[in-house]
C-alpha cells in the first residue's frame, strides 16, 4: 500500500519545500522528494500546503459520562476535520480520569474509532478534589501522557509541590490550569471595562497570574516540568518570560480564541463568548500574538470545550464556560499568517513541531523520511460557512458557527490513511 | 422624535432624544395622576405581565398601579432566578406566558443581561424592571423626572451618586442617561464597591464624601444591601455610616438648595441619617410618586409600538 501526494508546498518548522512530493508507505513517510516514484495511488495537490498532522495538547472530549456534549468518536471526527491527528483529552470527564481503567477505556475507544492518536491527560488529584495524588505511574503505563486537574486549579500549594515532585520519577509533566478560585470568585468575564459596562462580574487577570507565578516557583523548587495551559494575559507572559530566563522548566500554550477575540465581544452578553479564562483586553491579544511569534508561547492548543445548546441558551451567569475549537484552529491561525503576524513555519512550529517535543513524541511533528505519515493538507484560500454540515462536533458553542471561514484541512492523513477529505 | 423600539432594556443604548421623549410623556401622565379620576382608557384590552424572578414589592406595585391607571389587565408572575429550583429554562417560562397573549412583560431578574435575553426571544414588548447589577431604566427615568421637577432643568447640573456603585443597577442606568443629557457626575463609595475600571462611566471619582457632595445640585444615595455588610466588602454598617453615609454636617458642602434622593428602601442611620431622610431637601417620596408616571409613560409608549 503506497500513496504519493504530488506538487505540494511542504512546510516544516524550519523550511518550506516548493513543488515537492511525499511518498507514503503503510503508516510512514518513505520519501520527501522532487522526483515521482511509483505508487499505488497518486493524488495531485498542486497549490496546497502540507503540514505535519496537528497536535492539540488541550481538548475536552467529555467521554466517559458527558457524551451528550461530545464523545471520543465525534471529537475525533471534529479533530481530523480540523487537521488534528493527535489529541490530549483532559481529565474532567464523569467519572474523572483519575485511574488507569478510565485511561484505558479512552484509549481503547479511540483505537476502535481509529481516526487519531489519543493521549489522555490524567487527573493530578483523586476526583480532581485537590487533595490526594492519583496513581500517575499506573495511568502512564495505561497510556496517559501528562497530568492536570484542568477546569479546576490545584489550590493547595503543598499538593501541587508534591505532584510536581512525584511526576519527576516518571519523566512526565504537569499541566496547570492557573486560576486562583477565590480571586476569580463568581466572575463570568474579564474584570475590565466591559464588566463595568455590562454589570457582569469580572475575573481579574491577577487570578490567572498569581497561580502562574506560584506554579512557576513550585517548578523551580522541585526542578520539575510545568506546562501552563491557556495563557490569556500579558502579565502572565511576562512571568513566563522571567521563568524561562531563569532556566525554570516551563512551557505554555495559547488558545485561538484568546488571540482572536477580546472582551469587547461580550458587550452583547453572547454566551458563546463565555469561556475560562475569559476573553481579555486588546493589549492582551496583541501580547499573545507577539508571544506566538517570538516563541515565548510554545504551542497553540484549542481548549476545545463542547457544550450542549441547552447549557448556553440560558442567562449569562448560568451558561457553561467554553468554546469548541478544533475546526476553527486552522482558519484562525492562518488568519495570523495572512496578516503577516506569523509565517507558515511558525504555524507548524506552534501546532505540531513544539508539541511533539514537549510530549516526547519523536515519531511526529515533521514531514520527513521515517516519520509517521500524519499529514494535513491545507487549502488556505477555501472559503466556506462553518455550518451544520461542516461541523463534526456534537456541539455548536462557537460564535463563529454560521459564519464564513477561510482556510480548511482539505485532506487529513493519519498513519498513512486518509481519515478526512473535502 | 419618537421611540420606535419594541423594548426598554436599558438607557445605555438610547439616544438623548429618546430619553427626553419618554420624560416628556411622563410629565403628561403626571398631570393625570393629580386628577380625581386617575384612570385613562389608553391600554384597555392590553395584558401586562409583571414577571418577577427576584422578589420586589415596590417596583412591582409601582408598575401594577401604572398599568391599572392605563386600564390594562395586569398580572403578577413570581418565580426564582435559579434554574435548579425552577426546573424550567427561562425562555420556556417566558414562551409559556407569552402564549397566553401577553402584550407587555415587565421583567425583574437577578442576572445581568437576562432581560435583554428575554426581549430577544419574545414577541411581547419587554420592560426591564432591574436585571442583576446591569440596569434599572425606569428608576433612572423617575429620578430624572424628579430632578427636572425640582431643578427646572437637567443639563449642566452637578449630581453625586454615592454608595455601592459596582453592584447598583440604579447607578448604571442613571450614569448612562445623565452622561447623554449633559449632567456632571461625581461617584463615591468604598473602593470595594467601585468597579476596577471606572473609565467607562466617564465620571469624576470623588476622594471622600465631602468632595463628592461639594457644589452639588443633587445627591443620590444608594441603598446599601444588608448582605454586603460584615463581608469582605465592608466591615460594618457603623463604619459605613461614618465614612460613606450622608448627614447634616456633610451636606453643608453641597449647594444650599441641593436635593437628596434615594431609590428606597432606606437604611436609616446607615447611608442616610434620619433627619436628612425627613428634611425638606429630601425628595424621596416625590421619587416614589414619579415612579408611577414614568412607568405609565414607558408602558404607553411601548404599547403604541406593538
Ligand atoms: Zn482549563
Amino acid at each position: 500500500m503506497s500513496l504519493l501526494l504530488k506538487n505540494l508546498k511542504i512546510v516544516n518548522h524550519d523550511k518550506i519545500l516548493e513543488n515537492t512530493n511525499i511518498l507514503i508507505e503503510k503508516s510512514h513517510i518513505k520519501a520527501v522528494t522532487g522526483e515521482s516514484p511509483e505508487a499505488k495511488e497518486i493524488i495531485d495537490l498542486s497549490g496546497f500546503y502540507a503540514v505535519p498532522g496537528l497536535i492539540d495538547m488541550h481538548v475536552h472530549f467529555r467521554d466517559p459520562g458527558l457524551e451528550y456534549k461530545e464523545d471520543i468518536f465525534s471529537g475525533s471526527k471534529a479533530a481530523v476535520a480540523g487537521g488534528v491527528t493527535t489529541c490530549l483529552p483532559m481529565a474532567n470527564t464523569k467519572p474523572v480520569n483519575d485511574n488507569s481503567a478510565i485511561t484505558k477505556y479512552m484509549i481503547d475507544k479511540s483505537k476502535q474509532c481509529g481516526l487519531i492518536d489519543l493521549y489522555p491527560v490524567g487527573a493530578i488529584t483523586k476526583g480532581m478534589k485537590g487533595e490526594e495524588l492519583t496513581e500517575m505511574g499506573d495511568m502512564l503505563e495505561a497510556g496517559a501522557i501528562a497530568f492536570s486537574d484542568d477546569g479546576l486549579p490545584v489550590m493547595n500549594s503543598e499538593v501541587m509541590r508534591r505532584a510536581l515532585e512525584y511526576i519527576k520519577t516518571f519523566d512526565s509533566f504537569i499541566i496547570s490550569h492557573s486560576e486562583d478560585k477565590h480571586l476569580a470568585g463568581k466572575g463570568v468575564i474579564h474584570d475590565g471595562k466591559v464588566a463595568t459596562i455590562t454589570g457582569l462580574k469580572g475575573i481579574p487577570a491577577e487570578a490567572e497570574e498569581i497561580m502562574i507565578i506560584r506554579d512557576i516557583l513550585l517548578a523551580k523548587l522541585t526542578k520539575s516540568r510545568i506546562h501552563i495551559a491557556h495563557v490569556s494575559t500579558r502579565g502572565s507572559l511576562k512571568l513566563i518570560k522571567w521563568a524561562k530566563e531563569e532556566g525554570i522548566n516551563v512551557t505554555c500554550e495559547a488558545a485561538p480564541h484568546h488571540f482572536t477575540f477580546d472582551e469587547n465581544s461580550l458587550l452583547e452578553y453572547n454566551t458563546n463568548y463565555k469561556m475560562n479564562p475569559p476573553l481579555r483586553e486588546p493589549e492582551d491579544v496583541k501580547a499573545i500574538i507577539d508571544g506566538l511569534k517570538s516563541g515565548l508561547i510554545d504551542t497553540i492548543a484549542t481548549d476545545h470545550a463542547p457544550h450542549h445548546i441547552d447549557e448556553k441558551f440560558v442567562e449569562f451567569d448560568l451558561a457553561a464556560f467554553g468554546i469548541t475549537g478544533l475546526q476553527t484552529l486552522i482558519p484562525l491561525t492562518l488568519k495570523l499568517v495572512k496578516e503577516n503576524k506569523l509565517t507558515w513555519q511558525d504555524f507548524v512550529r506552534l501546532t505540531s513541531y513544539t508539541p511533539s517535543k514537549i510530549l516526547n513524541l519523536s515519531d511526529r511533528g515533521e514531514i520527513k523520511e521515517g516519520k509517521l505519515a500524519d499529514i494535513t493538507i491545507i487549502d488556505p484560500v477555501y472559503t466556506y460557512i462553518f455550518d451544520e454540515k461542516t461541523n463534526k462536533s456534537k456541539s455548536v458553542n462557537n460564535p463563529l458557527f454560521g459564519k464564513e471561514l477561510t482556510g480548511i484541512a482539505k485532506l487529513t492523513i493519519k498513519n498513512g490513511k486518509i481519515v478526512h477529505k473535502i | 422624535m419618537a421611540y420606535v423600539r419594541k423594548d426598554l432594556v436599558g438607557l445605555k443604548d438610547l439616544s438623548k432624544d429618546e430619553i427626553l421623549f419618554i420624560l416628556d410623556q411622563a410629565e403628561k401622565f403626571k398631570e393625570i395622576n393629580q386628577r380625581d379620576v386617575k384612570k385613562v382608557p389608553t391600554l384597555k384590552g392590553k395584558t401586562i405581565v409583571n414577571l418577577f424572578f427576584e422578589p420586589s414589592t415596590r417596583t412591582r406595585t409601582s408598575f401594577e398601579i401604572a398599568g391599572k391607571r392605563l386600564s390594562a389587565d395586569t398580572i403578577n408572575f413570581t418565580s426564582s432566578s435559579s434554574s435548579t429550583t425552577k426546573g424550567e429554562t427561562l425562555i420556556d417560562t417566558v414562551k409559556n406566558i407569552e402564549s397566553m397573549n401577553s402584550d407587555i412583560f415587565v421583567v425583574r431578574h437577578a442576572f445581568s443581561g437576562s432581560v435583554k435575553f428575554i426581549a430577544e426571544n419574545t414577541k411581547a414588548a419587554v420592560v426591564n424592571a432591574g436585571d442583576g447589577t446591569n440596569e434599572h431604566p425606569t428608576q433612572a427615568l423617575l429620578d430624572l423626572l424628579t430632578i427636572k421637577e425640582h431643578k427646572k432643568k437637567l443639563e449642566g447640573l452637578n449630581v453625586a451618586i454615592i454608595g455601592d456603585i459596582t453592584h447598583s443597577r440604579v447607578a448604571r442606568s442613571n450614569i448612562w442617561a445623565m452622561k447623554k443629557i449633559g449632567i456632571n457626575i461625581k461617584l463615591f463609595g468604598p473602593k470595594t464597591m467601585l468597579p476596577k475600571e471606572t473609565a467607562p462611566f466617564d465620571s469624576y471619582i470623588a476622594k471622600n464624601l465631602e468632595d463628592a457632595v461639594e457644589d452639588c445640585d443633587v445627591i443620590m444615595m444608594l441603598r446599601i444591601q444588608k448582605e454586603r455588610m460584615s463581608s469582605v466588602l465592608l466591615p460594618s454598617d457603623r463604619e459605613y455610616a461614618k465614612f460613606f453615609g450622608l448627614n447634616k454636617n456633610k451636606l453643608k458642602k453641597a449647594k444650599k438648595d441641593a436635593i437628596i434622593m434615594h431609590p428606597g428602601p432606606i437604611n436609616r442611620g446607615v447611608e442616610l441619617s434620619s433627619e436628612l431622610a425627613d428634611c425638606t431637601q429630601s425628595v424621596i417620596l416625590d421619587q416614589v410618586e414619579n415612579g408611577v408616571a414614568a412607568r405609565m409613560a414607558v408602558l404607553y409608549i411601548l404599547s403604541n409600538n406593538i
